[in-house]
């Protein structure tokens, strides 16, 4: 009867799905927010340290697709805050006083990523080399601050903390509880150590297409290699990561636990299913390893997990075969991108060189994308398997959504803005690597150090680049001085 | 019941920083709009690449206003928050459409390089600057007239559609497109443009009278609609009122006199902006939702607004600087000089000169070396500062 209730008084499905795909694609450029500036100023550091044109090319070229990605990441974030108001004002309205105080954090990282991201943007030639490195640090620290404080929010609605309700009322918050909540340390972690996988192996991927392309030039090896590296470093942490949060999941979010693992009853020797589709109670097409399940959460055969039977159906997540599907593809992902950068780190620590054969670059060109998807099915599980609360045992969904009727004529309009917006972000780098291709046919090899005046302003006597030409400084000669 | 201080002091930001975004935000708003009304390809190039130039830079900086504004709402006043979202839900909708074609039409703007491309993402950009603001004034309108409820039951098309909501829509245009004129009137001037500070003065001009009328006219309509604000507009608001009355004239005698001194026609056009601001939330006063909603009951408990007003204070310790430099920068513009200078060095290189042709030319690096620009001009500014302060 209150179910029945529930769907009578708001649909929440057009909204939850609006949600979704905005969340859904909005990630994906946050990650680009939080970790293209550690790449770029990697390859930066290589070319100042070590005179190297082409790493400086690199980070030259991937700071001016970071401009696009941030002024279309910088939109889609606008999108999300207004489609808080705008489809969950039952949430806001009763706990945004909690709530709100990670995004009132993130907006301070907001506002200081994007000055400094204007600097370090745009002061590639008047800046000397460490000054213009050092303007990319506070993009660094604010975007994962910025990320923390965004994704601690999300932790807040899978374990909330911080507050006191009375009469379905906020009376009194504590702020540092509501943003340290149990999950925060998990979440946020997670967050930041897969942002810097994606953007790692989205990039190393477009670079190992160039290297099966045949173009196998300094330029292209450390395009590859320095994404590459930034991601292979953070795989083995986010695997050990993972396991971790799932064992936190276990005894934090038992039913969201359940719905990932298949678990129906209550027991120990649960078995661990791969795969495998739910139909009716009954596991079909799927690998079960007996009591796995059982010792990865308790290192025992004899560990005792929860099974959804705890709860009434009403308050169990929907689509539990989505979420199991989910949760091992992102699982399998991981341990695949683990076993291709080890298979990478071995071969570095042995022949000191880079895999160029196929069998190593072929799945590499594919690992943005996995990285991508991935991410995507993680978010999948977290908010999935949160329904049918969007605070988790303390606001339903159906009592938070909007009671506005227009949210599937926004739903439309917005699946057809994400459309160009995705256009956008994939369309105008894309634009700008063939602009550069034929431009550039041997620059790749020969780009001088970019800093100081351009060759047209030092004039084009200038032919012979052995050494830096000088900056324009206006302290050198300054009279009053 | 009377709201606690710490209620009125986070009020009090949220209407400051408002204000900062309806003159940060607003301006680049109205450089949309003349985009617009620029005319055709030939005709309009000169103004378009003043406004371009002057906008690129600092857009996205600027609309950092309106995050900290929706999270400052949704913190400190949730129930003010869910009801606005709820019960205008269609404004707010078209206004957010506005923004993202906007960001789509600067990302892919620079990248264009046909015309028809160019012209289509300008006109994108150019009319969603247009609508923008337009549905944030019938929201604010909305507010002032009390139409929004405390707990609606769905989006209230009555609420933004009366005279009154429709009447801000069209005021919060004209004084985006007439701060940004001013701007434009000083942006030109520092680049020795001429005809263009001509053409931006009379703008102003035009777009000044314009929304003078429109106040007034809204202000009238108040009278009907919205007894309680027109009230205290009239009463204990009126001083502010005055001041935005006397601030905008004086903008208006200055465009006349051609009396072009930076800093004071800045100041004071963003005063006659800021005051309208500030006089509607002293007008508003006790009520986020006037008449139903009133500060004491809508504001968030006392630990979240110390959070708050933490997070201001951090904002003033963080942000501000860089902002003062963004500011400082824009005021002493070398945006013309950057035009011809050319950041993609590449190109420059890489592409045969042609005489008489900038290499660099398609690329429309302008926007890229504008920016450059920026940072030497930072340093400067703060080295000048440092000097300067050694020097007495």
């Amino acid at each position: 009867m209150g179910a029945m209730a529930h769907v009578l008084a708001a649909n929440p499905v057009p909204a939850r799905t609006q949600m979704g795909a905005s969340l859904g694609f909005h990630i994906i450029l946050a990650c680009f927010g939080v970790a293209f500036a550690a790449v770029t100023m990697t390859a930066e550091w290589i070319g100042i340290t070590r005179g190297d044109a082409a790493a400086m090319l690199l980070a030259r070229r991937w700071s001016k697709v970071m401009a696009v990605l941030v002024a279309v990441g910088a939109v889609s974030g606008t999108v999300l805050s207004y489609e808080l108001g705008l489809l969950w004002p039952g949430l806001m309205g009763r706990f945004g006083a909690a709530f709100g105080i990670g995004f009132s954090y993130e907006g301070i990282f907001f506002f200081v990523e994007a000055i400094f991201v204007g600097v370090y943007l745009y002061g590639w030639r008047r800046l000397p080399p460490w000054v213009h490195w050092w303007s990319g640090m506070p993009i660094v620290v604010s975007g994962i601050l910025g990320a923390m404080s965004v994704v601690a929010m999300n932790a807040w609605m899978n374990s909330p903390a911080g507050f006191t309700l009375s009469h379905g009322k906020i009376t009194s918050v504590d702020p540092v509880s509501v943003y340290f909540n149990a999950a925060t340390p998990y979440e946020t972690a997670h967050m930041v150590l897969a942002a810097y996988m994606v953007v790692g192996f989205v990039i190393a991927g477009v670079y190992a297409v160039g290297l099966l392309r045949g173009r196998r030039d300094r330029y292209h090896r450390l395009g590859f290699a320095v994404p590459f590296t930034i991601g292979a470093i953070a795989t083995p942490l986010q695997v050990m990561m993972g396991d971790i949060i799932a064992r936190f999941i276990a005894s934090n979010q038992p039913v969201k636990f359940a719905s990932m693992e298949f678990v129906a009853k209550t027991g120990d020797n649960i078995p661990e299913w791969i795969g495998g589709i739910l139909i009716n109670g009954k596991v079909y097409f799927g690998a079960a390893i007996p009591s796995f399940d059982s010792i990865l959460v308790g290192f025992s055969p004899h560990t005792r997990v929860i099974g959804w039977e705890t709860v009434p159906p009403d308050q169990r997540p929907p689509f539990p075969t989505l979420i199991h599907l989910s949760f091992d593809f992102m699982v399998g992902i991981g341990l695949f991108l683990l076993a291709l950068a080890a298979w990478q780190g071995w071969w570095w620590w042995f022949h000191r060189r880079l895999l160029l054969t196929p069998w190593f670059l072929v799945p590499s060109a594919l690992s943005g994308v996995a990285a991508v998807a991935a991410m995507e099915a993680g978010w999948i599980v977290t908010e999935v398997g949160r329904q049918p609360w969007i605070v988790y045992r303390v606001l339903l969904v159906s009592d938070a959504v909007t009671p506005s009727s227009g949210v599937t004529v926004t739903l439309g309009v917005i699946l057809f803005l994400y459309a160009i917006l995705t256009v956008v972000s994939i369309g105008v780098p894309m634009i700008m690597s063939w602009r550069w291709r034929r431009e550039t046919p041997a620059e790749e090899e020969a780009e001088q150090v970019p800093y100081g005046p351009s060759p047209a302003e030092v004039g084009a006597s200038a032919a012979g680049h052995s050494e830096r030409p000088a900056l324009p400084r206006a302290s050198a000669g300054r009279p009053e001085a | 019941m009377s709201p606690s201080a710490a209620a009125i002091v986070v009020a009090a930001i949220l209407v400051l920083v408002i204000s900062a975004y309806a003159l940060f935000g607003g301006a680049d708003f109205g450089g949309g709009i003349w985009d617009l009304l620029a005319g055709g390809p030939a005709r309009g190039s000169a103004p378009r690449d003043l406004i371009d130039e002057s906008i690129t830079p600092v857009w996205e900086a600027n609309h950092v206003w309106l995050i900290f504004t929706l999270v400052l709402l949704w913190t400190a006043f949730p129930p003010a928050f869910a009801a606005i979202f709820a019960a205008l839900f269609v404004p707010l909708s078209l206004s957010l459409l506005g923004i993202v074609l906007r960001g789509v039409g600067f990302a892919f703007r620079h990248t264009a390089q046909r015309l028809r491309l160019q012209q289509l993402t300008g006109a994108m950009f150019a009319a969603s600057s247009l609508i923008t603001p337009f549905f944030m004034g019938t929201v604010v309108g909305a507010v002032a007239t009390g139409k929004v409820p405390l707990h609606p039951t769905g989006n209230i098309l009555g609420a933004w559609t009366s005279a009154t909501a429709i009447l801000t829509g069209f005021l919060f245009v004209a004084a985006c497109a007439y701060i940004s004129a001013v701007f434009l009137v000083l942006e030109a001037r520092q680049r020795g443009h001429r005809k263009l500070m001509r053409y931006f003065s009379l703008r102003a001009t035009v777009a000044g009278v314009l929304t003078g009328l429109l106040a007034g006219a809204t202000l009238g309509e108040l009278s009907a609609s919205a007894p309680y604000v027109y009230k205290r507009l009239t009463g204990i608001a009126l001083p502010l009122v005055a001041i935005s009355i006397v601030a905008g004239i004086a903008v208006l005698c200055m465009l006349w006199l051609r009396w072009y001194h930076a800093m004071i026609l800045r100041a004071t056009a963003a005063i006659a902006v800021a005051t309208v601001v500030w006089g509607w939330g002293l007008a508003q006063y006790p009520y986020l939702l006037p008449t139903s909603l009133s500060l004491a009951t809508g504001s968030a408990p006392i630990a979240t607004l110390v959070t708050e007003f933490i997070v201001a204070g951090l904002a003033v310790l963080l942000v501000a600087p860089g902002f003062v430099i963004l500011y400082v920068l824009q005021q002493r513009h070398m945006l013309s000089a950057a035009g011809s200078d050319s950041d993609l060095r590449l190109a420059a290189q890489l592409e045969p000169a042609i005489p008489g042709q900038s290499a660099a030319a398609p690329v429309r690096a302008g926007s890229v070396a504008t920016a450059v620009v920026l940072a030497v001009l930072a340093i400067r500014a703060v080295r000048d500062a440092l000097s300067g302060s050694r020097r007495h």
